[in-house]
């Protein structure tokens, strides 16, 4: 000890001490509080905010669906490509990204370093990249540049059906035809995997992933066959290219259930660049509205999109609706002198000097205007119009395909003498070709108003589970007697009368002509048509073509019955044999 | 020798190396390529602490007061060598390199106030109680307060010089008036400052200053998550996913890079994500015993010399604990302070354990029968 006077310690100091010290325990407690505070009541809002801080999702995409033809024939299916992303933090040589991915993937230096200095957790540079070029960029081993693979859609018949199948956008979202009605089957539910990572984005091994897998999309089988498909869009482009028609569509169905077997509308587009513009446009020039224009127009399926007078094959709804309300039978006798007057109108028929006396069966073979236009004054507006409501022809078909067009008929109070008389022989009104043949189809199996469909079922990749679609069915809307004498009448029409032309050696085909002149009147622009099908006594298969423009002869008979006749030639032997080895 | 204060010591630098070892392997391996780098190098200081601790307090503490006026000056010398010799690390300059050992003056200057000022409480006896005494003794740190906040841009080392230099006078004097006012009128200049800039920050948010955001970022830290709130805001995540008895010892997600330099100022909150609520408390009750230890050795010291010293000593640790995980818990602005003891900084650890090394002296002086 050293030799100092004792300390007289005051006692001021020591509770001063005491004080000061009980202070700091004071707000050590105080502390302690707010540290029970954020590590029990705030914990888990802090545990939920550091976990999404520390986990990193990636989804995984799911294979969509495939198309599937009746065959079994894959008309939209999926191929491999990348995904290329960089991951900020991870990246090491900047530099050396961005010139490789420029490179590689043939971008501009600034788009691509924009997206590589952007400070985010992970940042696309480009989707749906080929196999190829992933694969090369991969092999640079560059850090920060992630390159994962999924998949794209793929057609492998190029645009064939085009208008039909539809294609889909950057995330495999179906844009347009049966891709987007049927997205719920086809797209699948996408799986996730979750990683937990450092503040660099490196994964931590010990945490492990959670994954959670992707269901894939369900095939799609439909009713179309890929050879009559073929074989009818070679017709219609045939067609097209020796009438330099507008364009051309065919569409064949089975009348029976509904099934369509075909629906071509040339010119298609290829599905595998559905975006590409047509040559005459000069991509640079146009504007992006004109240019959705132009797409829009190029996709357009004209058999359910696009609505026309049908002219003559009305007729058969004209001729099933008098036969049904017993206002003609086949044996009334009609006298044609070349025209008709309906009021003060002289409506003409298209033979100038008339067809002279006929009965019924004859008028239609003749596809005389006067004997329909007699016909429909015979059943007045409100009962033709009854049977319009009956046969569904007012009605949307429900094809299973967006877009469809609803009828363009005059209101019932609207329609006067005249107007009656131009609708018996379908004018002054608008259909689409679906509805036309959807209607003609219900006449003649018999009286049931089918629904034109595609989609047949929805199966599983691994085939475990199926949805079979069903569609409904409206019965009776002719009776079994009126559909067997149109027919008797629509047979008689191609063997012997103005549908000759459609006739098919060793086959009983019925069918109606038409020709159309489209608005406005006098401007030379005419749609030819036909409506065939065959057996006649028992039609198994129905097919409309519509020909839009065409120069020169323009007479359906002449021009539109020849193309199904050929249509036939091919496909009913190759339908019997299908049927054949069915059963 | 006191060695249950000895053994609290002891216990808190094992605590603190066994956590800088935990908080910077990841971090220390990946840019250094050496998991032990932090921890080598603290442990070199805390060694070199540790034999500087045993020198000083094996001498009589009376040998020191002859370095008080000297102290002061070096201090003041040291801070303004920053401006030409200063090393910067992490934007602010506060290092000066002495061959291969750093040296923060901050640190020197907290030890030699400490010894400065009860060298001179006691050489002014009784006018302490007057009005002059009293100004003075609060006067005489400010200009090394001042320049340690304007030269080393350290305002909480400026906090603690005269959070000493309060607590010091406070046991010295006997009376409680003028410190009542005096923490009145702190608290009310604060609470001034604060509504000040939070009216500032809603006009003209872009001219705001450096500290200006901070307390924006104190009030709302989410608000200010990219910024200024940043480390406030993960701090908070690893505290808050701590949970009650927390993730296990190493097994913090946020020391992975999302609290950078985990191992340094906000090292309590890794604590709490580890070893959860009762880690956190047995930390703070560690200190707790510590300081109370202090006082124990305070209130039996020899003489006055040796009672303020190991006031001030308490004063110095107990101030930067409470604020260290004041501010790691957000219940006051952020501003770069360490936990004593366990934080990574080889000065740091070096002066506290001469601190201890003379609280360790004025015990030895304790006669048993005070005890």
């Amino acid at each position: 000890m050293m030799d100092e006077v004792p300390y007289q310690h005051k006692t001021y100091h020591r509770s001063k001490t005491v004080t000061a010290v009980f202070l700091c325990v004071l707000a050590f407690a105080g502390l302690m509080g707010r540290l029970a505070y954020l590590m029990i009541f705030q914990s888990e809002y802090y545990t939920m905010k550091a976990r999404q801080l520390h986990e990193r999702e990636r989804s995984i995409k799911a294979a969509r669906g495939r198309i599937v033809d009746a065959n079994g024939k894959i008309l939209a299916d999926n191929k491999t490509v990348c995904t290329i992303s960089v991951i900020h933090n991870q990246i090491t040589d900047q530099e050396e990204v961005i010139a490789v991915l420029c490179e590689e993937l043939g971008l501009s230096e600034e788009y691509v370093r924009k997206r590589v200095e952007k400070y985010s957790a992970i940042e696309k540079i480009r989707s749906n990249v080929d196999k190829s070029i992933g694969d090369a960029i991969r092999a640079r081993d560059l850090d920060g540049v992630k390159v994962d693979e999924d998949y794209k859609r793929y057609y492998p018949y190029d645009s064939l059906a085009s208008k039909v199948l539809g294609f889909t956008g950057g995330d495999n979202q179906g844009i347009i035809g049966l891709e987007v009605i049927y997205e719920e089957y086809l797209q699948g539910e996408p799986g996730t995997i979750l990683t937990v990572t450092d503040a660099k984005g490196v994964e931590v091994a010990e945490a492990g992933e959670e994954r959670v897998e992707p269901v894939d999309g369900q095939d799609l089988h439909i009713s179309l066959d890929v050879n009559i498909q073929s074989y009818a869009t070679q017709l219609a482009m045939q067609t097209m290219e020796t009438k330099e028609a507008d364009s051309v569509s065919m569409l064949v169905m089975n009348p029976q259930n509904g099934e369509i077997l075909a629906m071509a509308n040339v010119p298609e587009f290829d599905l595998n660049n559905p975006y590409a513009l047509p040559d005459t446009v000069d991509a640079d020039t146009v504007s992006e509205e004109e240019k959705q224009n132009l797409l829009n127009g190029i996709w357009r399926n004209g058999c359910i999109n696009d609505t026309y007078e049908p002219g003559s094959t009305f007729k058969i709804i004209t001729a099933a609706a008098g036969l049904e309300s017993g206002v003609v039978k086949t044996t009334d006798t009609f006298n044609c002198p070349g025209f008709i007057m309906v009021e003060d109108r002289r409506i003409r028929c298209h033979k100038a000097g008339g067809h002279g006396a006929e009965d019924f069966v004859q008028g239609t073979m003749n596809s005389c205007n006067p004997v329909f236009i007699t016909v429909g004054m015979r059943m007045g507006t409100e009962c033709y119009y009854s049977y319009f409501r009956q046969f569904g022809l007012l009605d949307r078909t429900g094809i299973d395909l967006p877009g469809e067009a609803g009828t363009i008929m005059h209101q019932m109070e609207n329609i006067g003498p005249v107007e009656l008389a131009t609708i018996s022989f379908g004018q002054s009104f608008q259909i689409t070709p679906i509805q036309l043949a959807v209607t003609a189809s219900s006449i003649i199996n018999g009286g049931r108003r089918v629904t034109p469909h595609f989609a047949v079922k929805a199966v599983d990749g691994d085939g475990s589970n199926s949805h079979v679609f069903s569609y409904p069915v409206k019965d009776n809307i002719v009776s079994e007697e009126t559909s067997a004498t149109m027919r008797y009448i629509l047979e008689q029409v191609v063997a012997e009368g103005s549908g000759k032309n459609g006739a098919v050696e060793g086959y009983r085909v019925g069918g109606k002509t038409a020709t159309s002149q489209t608005l406005p009147r006098g401007s030379g622009r005419y749609i030819s048509s036909f409506l065939g099908f065959a057996p006649a006594d028992d039609p198994q298969v129905l097919a409309v073509v519509i020909i839009n423009n065409p120069q020169g002869t323009y007479y359906g008979g002449q021009i539109a019955a020849p193309v199904v006749r050929q249509l036939f030639e091919n496909i009913l032997p190759y339908l019997e044999k299908i049927n054949y080895n069915r059963t | 020798m006191d060695y249950t204060l000895l053994f609290i010591v002891l216990f808190l630098l094992a605590f603190g190396l066994l956590m800088v070892y935990s908080t910077s392997y990841y971090e220390a391996n990946l840019e250094i390529g050496d998991s032990a780098y932090y921890l080598k190098k603290q442990l070199f200081a805390t060694i070199l602490g540790l034999v500087a601790m045993i020198f000083v307090a094996n001498v009589p503490y009376h040998f020191w007061e002859r370095f008080a006026v000297i102290g002061y000056i070096v201090s003041v010398v040291l801070i303004l060598l920053i401006i030409p010799f200063g090393h910067e690390a992490n934007g602010a300059k506060r290092w000066l390199y002495i061959g291969p050992i750093s040296l923060q003056p901050a640190e020197v200057s907290k030890l030699c106030m400490i010894l400065f000022l009860a060298s001179m409480i006691c050489t002014m006896g009784k006018q302490i109680r007057g009005r002059k005494g009293f100004w003075m003794v609060v006067l005489v740190p400010m200009p090394i307060a001042l320049m340690l906040w304007k030269i080393t841009q350290n305002m909480s080392s400026a906090i603690i010089v005269v959070g000493i230099a309060v607590l010091m006078l406070f046991v010295a004097c006997p009376d409680y008036k003028r410190f009542i006012l005096l923490g009145l009128a702190t608290l009310a200049g604060a609470a001034l400052v604060v509504f000040a800039i939070v009216q500032m920050g809603e006009s003209q948010a872009d001219d705001l200053n450096f500290r200006g955001a901070r307390i924006l970022a104190w009030l709302d830290p989410e608000a200010y998550a990219e910024g200024k709130g940043f480390q406030t805001i993960q701090a908070l995540y690893a505290i808050g996913s701590g949970g009650v008895l927390g993730k296990g010892l190493g097994a913090s997600m946020q020391k992975l890079g999302f609290l950078p330099e985990a191992q340094n100022d906000m090292i309590f909150s890794i604590i709490c994500e580890e070893l959860g609520l009762f880690g956190g408390y047995a930390v703070i009750i560690m200190f707790v015993m510590l300081i109370w230890r202090f006082m124990v050795v305070a209130n039996n010291a020899p003489d006055l010399f040796g009672a303020l010293l190991v006031v001030g000593v308490l004063g110095h640790i107990a101030i930067q604990v409470i604020l260290n995980i004041a501010v790691v818990t957000n219940t006051i602005p952020n501003t770069g302070i360490s936990l004593p003891f366990i934080s990574y900084g080889g000065s740091s650890v070096m002066f506290l354990l001469i601190e201890i090394g003379l609280v360790l002296s004025v015990a030895r002086g304790i006669r048993l029968k005070d005890l």
